[in-house]
């Protein structure tokens, strides 16, 4: 999902697009964000200028609303974005040794990037999928009823 | 009106007709005739059926048969056998689609499913199979028969309380933003659905979009407005493409739009997507969020009926509370409010999670008690352990312990109880369950998403937080109870929202049931459960140990020692109480102290 490799042009012009989607709306300013941030990875600082200056916006507003917002990046993120529930119900389920299992198996700290920037380990409120828990999300896939030693085939599976 | 055994619906979604189901539909009617079938079976054409990356497709009814990958040149052989010969063609059937791990079992005796009652039996993204289980008959009387004011009348006289949590009247709320002065009123539907543990909404939006679309725009009549939105929290990707499908073929059934049924009624209304945060379900928060601003509170009076988006009137209300409108309608105010109690009528759909047997979405009715829901419709502890307390209302709920397992579940027994309703999750917590340890836990979550507005919500859970780990790591003070509870009373009365004034509930409530375990954790520096690492100490019983030195080559310090075929110790002072050899061992020798 990250596209790392778009040199500044194309950068410029992905943004351009994404604010006319949304008709330059300031009310659509969270879609906007969490749109530039899916197609660049993260808010960067030229987009985040950028948005201000097509929007009539102020920075530090623009920049007030898309660090509250979890799924918003304003800093880069590797090539997958782990994302692992925290909540309680997977927590009396396992959770917990899961969680210990893939910060060993990946080495990254919650909140990092692997040095190979390969992935991002966050945790996230309740996916809501308590049933099947524990329970993370790789990108977009959902993975439930985990168990540590599970990790190594689910995690090998992302290039 | 002629009569036909069968009728056949083939799927005309751009995606089906890229296939090619146009020829399919005139191969059929081809082969019908020549087969002397075009009385007796009607086809027609649908605008989607929803498996359209498997398409062409097709739905014959009665009997609901679902073919798809369909050619032209299985059409002769497919109305041989399905109408002349009347029999299934089984190698073209969709294959049963997957239980997503039995979220929605069949319902046992003591459930009742009005809100999820279509869920998983009708095909979510086709609007003419909600309309053939009295879809949208409850909008057409409304929109015909009833002035708005009957239609608030109705439901307040249902009964029907918000089932976002807070339990106020649904038809008081709609006749509040009515009765506001004003040339635009918004409604709003709260799917933002952030409580761990609880999925009730997601499933309704995923199973049943059409019932909560029908239930806003009745809203939206009663109340008075032309634009609405659905709030759902960008976690629920199926949720949100879900109803974006719903609505689009509502619009193309005139449902949405200029002069619904005819009318001089329009509505319409647009999916908004949360980004994560946590707190945007609290009303005002979300009412910023829609606007595109930071998603934090603000005080109340005035409230959102008063003054909501774009500083209109608005009403926002629960996914669940809409969908109960319809069924409202068409059934009668009466037979709602036959159900349940004195002062919750109606059913409740609760997220049932933890440590029980059967996980999953239940629907009862109020009243059911909190042993009913976990014995009879859930089936028990899981492994067959001891109850410990159940975990109502979310994060800023309350555990409650054994003796409350016969209280019946409504909005008043559960807030006197020392829980709350909130929108619905329950997690079962089994005895080896600490109190402490899930009171850090929530508290934690709470601090995690605290929007950091005001004080006593971003500071005083913080103080929360840190008392209780160092009470978790056994560094907890004899003071630590009295400051916790001090801190609460505190927290509870000066926070701006829900979110801070509710945070303190998990703490409160373990105290208050489980303050011997506190008190174990500060004094005694033991944790019965023995959850608390740092609490708990591992050994190894010479009885039971055959020395296999498994323990010891899965060992992470190699802390254990011993020679094989004799009995291991391990050396507490390097031990780090992963659990690993605990885990390993085949002989239970490994014994947590």
């Amino acid at each position: 999902m990250t596209v790392n490799t778009k040199d500044s042009k194309d950068m410029v012009k992905t943004v351009d697009l994404i604010i006319d989607e949304f008709h330059a709306k300031k009310e659509e300013l969270i879609p906007i964000l969490m749109k530039v941030s899916q197609e660049l990875g993260h808010i960067s600082t030229p987009a985040l200028e950028q948005i201000s200056e097509r929007m009539h916006i102020p920075q530090s507003q623009v920049y007030s609303v898309a660090s509250f917002y979890r799924l918003i990046y304003t800093k880069s993120t590797g090539r997958h974005v782990i994302k692992f529930c925290e909540s309680a119900p997977c927590h009396v389920a396992g959770g917990r040794e899961v969680w210990n299992a893939i910060q060993k198996e990946l080495k990254v700290k919650p909140g990092e990037t692997s040095a190979d920037g390969k992935w991002t380990l966050t945790t996230t409120s309740c996916l809501g999928v308590c049933a099947v828990g524990p329970v993370m999300m790789v990108d977009e896939d959902i993975y439930g009823n985990l168990r540590p030693d599970q990790l190594t085939d689910i995690l090998g599976k992302y290039e | 009106m002629a009569y036909f055994r069968s009728n056949v619906l083939v799927c005309s979604d751009p995606e089906c007709i890229g296939k090619g189901s146009e020829k399919i539909l005139e191969s059929l009617l081809a082969e019908l005739s020549k087969k002397g079938l075009a009385e007796e079976v009607k086809v027609m054409d649908t605008p989607r059926i929803g498996d359209c990356d498997k398409g062409p497709e097709i739905l014959v009814y009665p009997e609901g048969y679902h073919y798809v990958g369909l050619t032209v040149e299985d059409i002769p052989f497919l109305v041989e056998e399905q109408f002349l010969k009347g029999r299934p063609v089984n190698k073209l059937l969709a294959p049963p689609k997957k239980e997503e791990a039995q979220e929605l079992r069949e319902p046992t005796a003591k459930e009742v499913r009005v809100v999820l009652r279509n869920c998983g039996k009708i095909n979510p993204e086709n609007i003419e199979e909600y309309i053939a289980e009295n879809g949208y008959a409850a909008l057409a009387k409304v929109l015909t028969e009833k002035s708005p004011d009957e239609v608030i009348q109705i439901v307040k006289e249902s009964g029907l309380r918000g089932r976002g949590g807070a339990g106020f009247s649904t038809g008081m709320k709609w006749a509040l933003t009515r009765d506001t002065v004003g040339d635009v009123r918004y409604i709003i539907c709260n799917a933002d659905e952030g409580d761990p543990g609880a999925f009730m909404n997601r499933a309704v939006l995923e199973g049943d979009p059409h019932s909560v679309l029908e239930g806003m725009i009745i809203a939206a009549y009663a109340i008075g407005a032309q634009q609405g939105f659905v709030y759902c929290r960008a976690e629920y990707p199926i949720a949100v493409k879900t109803f974006e499908i719903a609505i689009k073929q509502a619009r193309e059934y005139g449902l949405l739009g200029e002069h619904i049924f005819g009318t001089d009624f329009s509505f319409d209304l647009e999916v908004r997507q949360g980004a994560g945060a946590f707190v945007c379900g609290e009303e005002t928060a979300l009412i910023a969020s829609i606007e595109g601003k930071r998603g934090e509170p603000r005080p109340r009076p005035p409230f959102p009926s008063v003054r909501g988006l774009f500083g209109k009137p608005t009403s926002i209300n629960n996914v669940e509370s809409y969908a109960n409108v319809p069924q409202i309608i068409l059934n009668g105010p009466e037979w709602f409010a036959s159900m349940g109690t004195e002062k919750s009528k109606g059913t409740k759909t609760f997220a049932l999670a933890g440590d029980v047997k059967k996980t999953g979405l239940i629907e009862v009715p109020f009243g059911i008690t909190l042993r009913e829901i976990i014995y009879d419709v859930g089936g028990g502890i899981k492994n067959d352990l001891g109850f410990k307390a159940i975990q109502t209302g979310g994060p800023m709920g309350g555990c409650l312990p054994e003796e409350f397992l016969d209280l019946p579940v409504d909005y008043e027994r559960l807030s006197q109880a020392g829980s709350i309703m909130g929108s619905g999750g329950m997690v079962v917590l089994d005895e080896e369950t600490c109190m402490v340890d899930i009171a850090k836990f929530f508290v934690k979550f709470i601090q995690d998403e605290s929007c950091g507005k005001c004080v006593p919500c971003r500071v005083g859970t913080r103080r929360m937080l840190e008392i209780l780990t160092r009470i978790t790591e056994g560094n907890g003070r004899p003071d630590d109870i009295d400051l916790l509870e001090q801190l609460s009373v505190e927290i509870r009365q000066d926070s701006l929202c829900g979110l801070g004034q509710g945070a303190p509930n998990p703490v409160v409530s373990t105290i208050k049931h489980f303050r011997k375990e506190y008190e174990a954790h500060i004094n005694d520096k033991v944790c019965p459960a023995k959850v608390c690492r740092a609490l708990i100490s591992y050994e190894i019983d010479p009885e039971k140990c055959v020395g296999c030195t498994l323990c010891a080559r899965n060992c992470p310090v190699n802390c254990i020692s011993g020679e094989l075929k004799k009995t291991h110790v391990i050396d507490p002072d390097i031990c780090i109480r992963c659990g690993i050899c605990k885990q390993v061992c085949n002989y239970g020798a490994v014994l947590v102290k």
